[in-house]
């Protein structure tokens, strides 16, 4: 996270997805500059979640390529792609539900702190991985919660859980898809808000429905139709777009 | 929802510290309670029994490494508890042979060592899969290694097994472990230091990793780790242990034959862990003592014990599927809440009626075992110390009576006792209100 970085920290070229004679993602060319809130809209089925799965690892491209600040890391494993720093959440909420909410946090910051695999220590007296898990834990205001079993959790906490999950590794890129989805007004504003705080010094790319998330926290917004993306720019300058205006937000912009 | 404030850290700090005592005394209380039992229990019976359940307690627990921990249902697991004795028997006999003076006590090292090999091995293939496919594929290495081990006579022993002899080892202090007393020593210190040693592993980051594995494999690619790699050093560490408790069946039986690493064994430690509860780390150690018990109990009651069991384990998929270590935990938050007043009556009074049917259906079994296994002795046999004639209409429809009436009467008392008991739960935790 520190020195010279890259300047663009997520690269697509070309990218194409194939399931026997369907095409779901037909040539994505994407980048997203480091430091950026970049979000991707799209009607339902646009594949908006495959891409994510590809980029992140959990599907393969059939073809072109996804480069992490400017490293090739088309068609790794997704824990090897975790490690170079790109982290994701999922669109249904994905956390260890059996497990308290301080183990589900401090599990995942396990492989950032250097204990990997370690089966000689004791878990308890790792100091800096408490540490951590503390800060993520107060950062998703769970601290409260954190000897609560996750799947007791209410549908926004546990949302709010996924996202500490994918930030504690301490990821330099975060991808999440539709953080908001399915929640209230009052729970949406405090999303938002967590989202603007964890993003904060990280690279964001993110799916949401939810028009005025969008509009508030992204830098930069890509419309993706039919696996393909159709606009690509500031989001008052993707309000104008008259082919996104035509695909996608039909004729009342919100 | 509304109160965010964070736990005051003096809170957390004082709760694990006691927590912390907690654990010594339990620790504690186990060394005391294992070097007394002997005197309690000093009979020969009792001594063997007790070497057994020790040996079966590491089993178990090495077995809930796997199905317990980290989620993976293995049906070959004695596979390693076999290679264990194996070893073991064999490191005994080329001590003895060359004259190396080790003594006995240091014997299940090569059992652990040979079990651990094993599991590296073998585990490099298995693990490769997990949920079902792992399962079929631990079974088929099973009779792989079943089969073989009659076919390499020279190393099983065929039939008959190899044989060693425990006491032709030095005698450091005079101890030769022939007597069953000071074999109860052995058994104990080593089935310590392995219980030890598994909680131990379930307290580090690998044994966290394991819990999360086993949660939502998904998930934990997400955080950067290999879910094989879990489960493959998983695999390894449980047949260490199992290697352990190999050699110390081996050490006891002073015979190790090939139906020790048989699928009749892989069995037993899936039904002892099962019936003690796999999701708490005591479970096993409570269904290894209670199976242990059991098959030398049943053994000499009757001839159709495994039938029993076979039973037990239906009953408690059915209605405790978290074993009896799980029905306990339930009990818990009730107990801190001060309401177990309230339901242990609810169970009593099921309990009763589940007795009636557990007497009949004995009867039924013991007397169609009666009829058909020993039909020549004749139809007259004895029952819970009443004379009973299995061939009499009367005798059947007692049988059937309590069995019915007493399955009846449980299952109603079993739904009373769960609603009590969720009752006593509702005013323990008053239902969250959500915003």
């Amino acid at each position: 996270m520190s020195g010279a970085r890259p300047a663009t920290a997520l690269e697509l070229c070309g990218l194409r997805k194939r399931f026997g004679a369907l095409e779901i993602i037909r040539g994505v060319d994407l980048a997203v500059p480091t430091g950026e809130r970049h979000a991707v809209i799209g009607p339902n089925g646009a594949g908006k979640s495959t891409l994510f799965h590809l980029i992140s690892g959990r599907i393969r491209p059939s073809t072109g390529l996804v480069r992490l600040r400017g490293e090739d890391v088309t068609g790794m494993a997704p824990q090897l792609i975790n490690r170079r720093g790109l982290s994701r959440s999922f669109q249904v909420t994905n956390i260890f539900p059996h497990l308290s909410v301080w183990e589900n946090v401090r599990c995942a910051t396990l492989w950032a702190t250097g204990y990997r695999y370690c089966f000689w220590r004791n878990v308890e007296r790792l100091a800096d991985a408490r540490q951590r898990t503390e800060e993520i834990l107060d950062q998703i205001n769970l601290l409260d919660r954190a000897r609560m079993q996750a799947g007791l959790l209410t549908y926004a906490e546990q949302r709010a859980l996924d996202i500490g999950l994918t930030i504690a590794g301490n990821a330099d890129l975060l991808l999440l898809d539709e953080p908001t989805a399915g929640m209230s007004h009052a729970e949406t504003e405090r999303a938002v808000a967590l989202i603007r705080r964890v993003s904060e010094g990280r690279t964001l790319l993110m799916i949401e429905h939810d028009m005025g998330v969008v509009f508030d926290l992204a830098d930069r917004i890509s419309v993706l139709v039919y696996g393909q993306v159709i606009a690509s720019d500031t989001p008052e300058r993707v309000k104008a777009d008259d082919a996104v205006q035509r695909a996608y937000l039909g004729t009342e912009v919100p | 929802m509304s109160d965010t404030r964070p736990v005051p850290l003096m809170v957390r700090v004082r709760a694990s510290g006691q927590r912390r005592v907690a654990a010594h005394g339990v620790w504690i209380g186990a060394i005391v309670m294992l070097a007394v039992l002997p005197y309690v229990f000093s009979s020969r019976l009792s001594l063997t029994t007790l070497c057994l359940m020790g040996i079966m307690v590491i089993f178990a627990l090495s077995y809930n490494m796997l199905l317990g921990q980290t989620g993976l249902l293995s049906f070959g697991h004695a596979v390693f508890f076999g290679m264990g004795g194996f070893f073991a028997v064999h490191a005994m006999n080329a001590v003895e042979a060359w004259g190396v003076p080790l003594p006995l006590v240091v014997i299940p090292i090569a059992g652990g060592a040979a079990g651990l090999l094993f599991g590296l091995v073998f585990g490099a293939i298995i693990t490769r899969r997990s949920g079902t496919a792992f399962a079929m594929i631990t079974l088929g290495v099973a009779e792989l290694v079943s089969s073989g081990a009659l076919i390499l006579r020279t190393f099983f022993g065929g039939e008959a097994g190899i044989s060693t002899d425990r006491t032709a080892l030095v005698h450091p202090f005079g101890i030769s472990f022939g007597p069953q007393f000071q074999l109860y020593y052995l058994v104990a210190g080593w089935c310590l230091l392995s219980v030890g040693g598994m909680y131990a592993l379930t307290r580090t980051p690998f044994g966290r990793m394991c819990n999360a594995v086993r949660d939502n494999p998904e998930r934990v690619l997400f955080i950067g780790y290999d879910t094989q790699r879990v489960r493959f050093i998983a695999f390894s560490l449980s047949g260490l242990f199992a290697g352990i408790a190999g050699a110390l069946v081996a050490i006891d039986f002073e015979l190790m034959s090939s139906s020790q690493l048989g699928v009749e064994q892989s069995g037993t430690v899936i039904l002892a862990t099962f019936i003690g509860g796999v999701g708490e780390f005591a479970g096993p150690i409570i269904g290894a003592v209670l199976v242990t018990y059991l098959q030398v109990t049943l053994r000499d009651l009757t001839d159709a014990w495994q039938l029993y069991f076979g039973l037990l384990f239906i009953f408690m998929v059915m209605f405790a599927p978290d074993g009896i270590a799980g029905a306990l935990a339930r009990q818990r938050p009730v107990l801190q809440a001060g309401q177990l007043h309230r339901v242990a009556p609810y169970y009593v009074a099921a309990s009763l009626p589940a007795l009636v049917a557990v007497v009949g259906l004995s009867m039924v079994i013991e007397m169609a075992d009666q009829l058909t296994v020993h039909a020549a002795d004749g139809p007259r046999m004895m029952f819970c110390y009443v004379p009973v004639s299995a061939d009499a209409p009367l005798a059947w429809a007692v049988a059937g009576l309590l069995l019915a009436g007493g399955t009846w009467v449980f299952l109603r008392a079993a739904q009373r006792a769960k609603d009590a008991y969720d009752e006593a739960l509702s005013t323990a935790h008053p239902r969250r209100v959500l915003p």
